[in-house]
């Protein structure tokens, strides 16, 4: 605790020697030890901090060039890295693409390295396929931040919930928290899992046995199919948008079908013996994975995860950022 | 040019010979096979001690780009990186474009082979089973046969219509050729890069699961059951069942063979952790348990034939996202350093076992000559160094493309020369 103190007008880290993660970027939570998680959250904590006060703009990274490369269209998870770039005063370059790389006829690799050209230290990077963060690692020298590989991994995403949920109950450990959705093709319960149980907290995922992907035990995760045999069992559900696409894929039978079975209703989580508290990445399909009355209940904390997506970002941005 | 092989082990699975002898060549004719044999002329000499002589080498699964893709590889410098690795002769599948589907792309290609490298290596095609590759009509099987084919396969494309894979079956067995099928159900694989398993799951890549390999080969084996007199040869086995479904099928007495890759026996899809696309190939890379199935299948003797799926690509097609990037990788160099090392050295198969895996089977299952080291017959050797201990370097590829996840790799064992058509090349 109070490692640093970042104060808007006389800003300064008043820890002798600045923490250091142990690598050079942030590419998954899949072997990211406890002590750089713990690191983030609690640096997280301090611009959290910042973010309450009138003038929000601390200068660890001015001088800095970040860019944003976006390869898969997004708008809060950019806003968000932005917003966060911005704030610790860095100079923000957006680059957007949609579709893959080798469509528009420029490899990822020649995208990169022309961007890195231009004298670029850090890149965030969005894009559809797994790996594609690793593999920018491997080809440019800037310190790499994976906003989202495809299906694989949404590390800033799973710190947020974390995050949240840590401030929340004061501890990840022991805390028991289920995945509700697609887990197969979700990045987000990926990186919350291996985040999860680094952290020492009990993990479990809920959705129709056509959406959970292959040997997923193996993981760490225990797998249910009914919502309601694992609503008394956890403190926290992170609820994961259910995508039409899915159903035209044939891997489920229909929205109607999957709010009537898997959908988080007031009435389900009220049968709860202690209150539940509800997380969702966003954004959310109102009275499909989730009830209205739920996602503005009290017992949502939906837009307290964005507020903390931005003081997470800053702390990963400032954290490697000191790396170089 | 007359060669004097001296002190050999020579290992001749047909002759049943396991033992040190001299070997005299002359004019690319085995003049004399004995102990401490005179050399009454003037003879290159070739001093062969603790070094192995086996009959040639073939890999009957090899991608040589040629036409199309000649910026991968050619029928030249596949025939090179053959040579390099011991290989005296090579079948090239049928995915080039056009595609082997025709007599006179056939011809080409086999012919082509004789003018590269000297003609120290034979180019055997393996043609289209389907025009095109399409699964839709026969090709002329017939008239391919007639311009050099060994068998056929539409490799890299299952053959998916039953009917039509029954009519191949019907039809390759008048002339007794061997149908290759690569063996998976389409359907299940769809966006596939790697085996599905733990791995896929914690790495969010599409799995291709191994049943769809184990489907099709199921399927395969009922219509081989019905037509009795076709010859079922699968490529590239990479999943448990494959091998214990051939195995029961060879116990019924079907005509069922099939083939295994050196990465199938030595890597699992754990490689694929780093991301590296050099780990990408098709089938993809399986589990600890499905590797030693593959082990147990070459010990006992399911599988028949080892042979590389040598598939080169550039190195700006492999630098791309792991989802985007092409299947396979280069094979033909370390195909024996691999074999010895995994299989040899940790006592699965003897070195015996293993040259019938790379030449007596193979050529016995597409009805290529014999080879017998024996006096009179024509000289179509590999020599081996057994016990060399040496360092994959993808620098040092003849092949044109680098693609192979084995560079930095320590192996045991590699081959130092070839002999064929009265040429020698040593490469020791």
């Amino acid at each position: 605790m109070g490692r640093m103190l970042p104060i808007s007008s006389t800003w300064r880290v008043r820890d002798m020697g600045s923490p250091k993660l142990q690598g050079r970027h942030l590419l998954g939570l899949d072997g990211i030890s406890k002590e750089d998680i713990v690191m983030i959250l609690d640096t997280a904590k301090s611009f959290r901090e910042v973010l309450d006060r009138p003038i929000k703009k601390v200068p660890p990274l001015q001088g800095k060039t970040i860019v944003n490369l976006f390869f898969e269209s997004s708008t809060r998870t950019r806003i968000s890295f932005e917003l966060a770039e911005r704030r610790l005063s860095a100079d923000v370059v957006n680059f957007a693409a949609s579709g893959s790389s080798v469509s528009k006829g420029e490899t990822l690799k020649d995208t990169a390295r022309n961007i890195e050209a231009m004298k670029i230290d850090m890149v965030v990077i969005r894009h559809s396929s797994p790996g594609s963060a690793h593999f920018l690692s491997r080809v440019v020298d800037a310190n790499v931040i994976n906003a989202g590989d495809g299906e694989h991994e949404h590390p800033t995403q799973a710190l947020l919930d974390m995050y949240t949920l840590r401030e929340k109950y004061g501890t990840l450990e022991g805390l028991r928290v289920c995945i509700v959705g697609d887990i197969t093709h979700s990045r987000v319960a990926r990186s919350n899992i291996f985040g999860l149980r680094t952290m020492g907290a009990e993990v479990s995922v809920c959705g129709p046995a056509t959406l959970i992907p292959h040997d997923i035990e193996a993981l760490g995760a225990k797998v249910y199919h009914r919502i309601e045999d694992i609503i008394p069992r956890v403190d926290a559900l992170n609820v994961l948008r259910i995508q039409l696409e899915r159903q035209q894929s044939g891997l489920f039978p229909s929205l109607r079908e999957y709010h009537r079975y898997f959908g988080v209703t007031i009435d389900r989580i009220s049968k709860a013996p202690k209150p539940i508290t509800i997380l969702h990445p966003g954004p959310i399909n109102r009275d499909v994975e989730i009830s209205a009355d739920v996602a503005d209940s009290e017992h949502s904390v939906i837009l307290e995860q964005v507020t903390n997506g931005v003081a997470i970002r800053m702390a990963v941005l400032y954290l490697l950022g000191s790396t170089n | 040019m007359n060669i004097y092989l001296k002190n050999g082990t020579l290992i001749d699975p047909l002759s049943g010979r396991d033992e040190t002898l001299d070997v005299l060549i002359v004019d690319g004719v085995i003049e004399k096979v004995g102990k401490s044999v005179a050399a009454d002329r003037l003879f290159t000499v070739v001093d062969l001690k603790g070094k192995i002589v086996s009959p040639g080498l073939i890999d009957m699964h090899v991608h040589l780009r040629e036409p199309g893709f000649e910026h991968k590889e050619t029928i030249e410098t596949g025939c090179r990186s053959a040579a390099a690795g011991g290989f005296t002769a090579i079948c090239c599948m049928p995915n080039t474009s056009p595609a082997i589907d025709d007599e006179s792309v056939a011809r080409y290609v086999h012919e082509k082979g004789k003018s590269v490298c000297d003609g120290i290596v034979d180019v055997h095609p393996i043609a289209a089973a389907t025009k095109g590759r399409k699964g839709t009509e026969l090709s002329p099987i017939a008239e391919l046969v007639q311009a050099g084919a060994v068998g056929f396969s539409d490799d890299g494309s299952p053959i998916a219509s039953a009917e039509i894979m029954r009519r191949v079956l019907e039809y390759c067995s008048m002339y007794d050729a061997p149908v290759i099928q690569h063996a998976e159900e389409a359907a299940l694989t769809e966006g596939g890069s790697m085996n599905e398993g733990f791995v896929s799951t914690r790495l969010g890549l599409r799995g291709i699961p191994p049943i769809a390999e184990e489907l099709m080969v199921a399927r395969d084996l009922i219509l081989l059951q019905y037509v009795r007199s076709a010859r079922y040869h699968v490529a590239h086995v990479s999943a448990t069942r494959t091998v214990e479904l051939i195995r029961r099928a060879k116990s019924e007495g079907l005509n069922v063979s099939c083939e295994v890759t050196p990465h199938h026996f030595t890597l699992t899809d754990a490689a694929v952790e780093s991301f590296d696309t050099n780990t990408k190939m098709n089938p993809p890379l399986r589990t600890q348990e499905d590797v030693m199935a593959m082990k147990e299948g070459l010990r006992d003797g399911t599988i028949d034939v080892i042979a590389t799926d040598h598939a080169p690509h550039t190195i700006d097609e492999k630098e791309v996202e792991y989802t985007v990037a092409p299947f396979g990788i280069v094979g033909l160099e370390t195909a024996i350093g691999l074999s010895i090392t995994e299989l040899v050295r940790q006592k699965y198969i003897t070195m015996f076992q293993l040259i019938e895996k790379l030449s007596t089977n193979p050529r016995r299952l597409l009805r290529l000559p014999e080879i017998v080291i024996a006096e009179g017959t024509p000289a179509n050797l590999t020599l081996i160094d057994p016990t060399m201990d040496w360092t994959v370097d993808i620098r040092r590829f003849q092949s044109k493309s680098k693609n192979s996840p084995f560079h930095g790799r320590a192996l045991v064992g590699r081959s130092i020369g070839i002999i064929n058509h009265g040429k020698i090349l040593l490469t020791g």
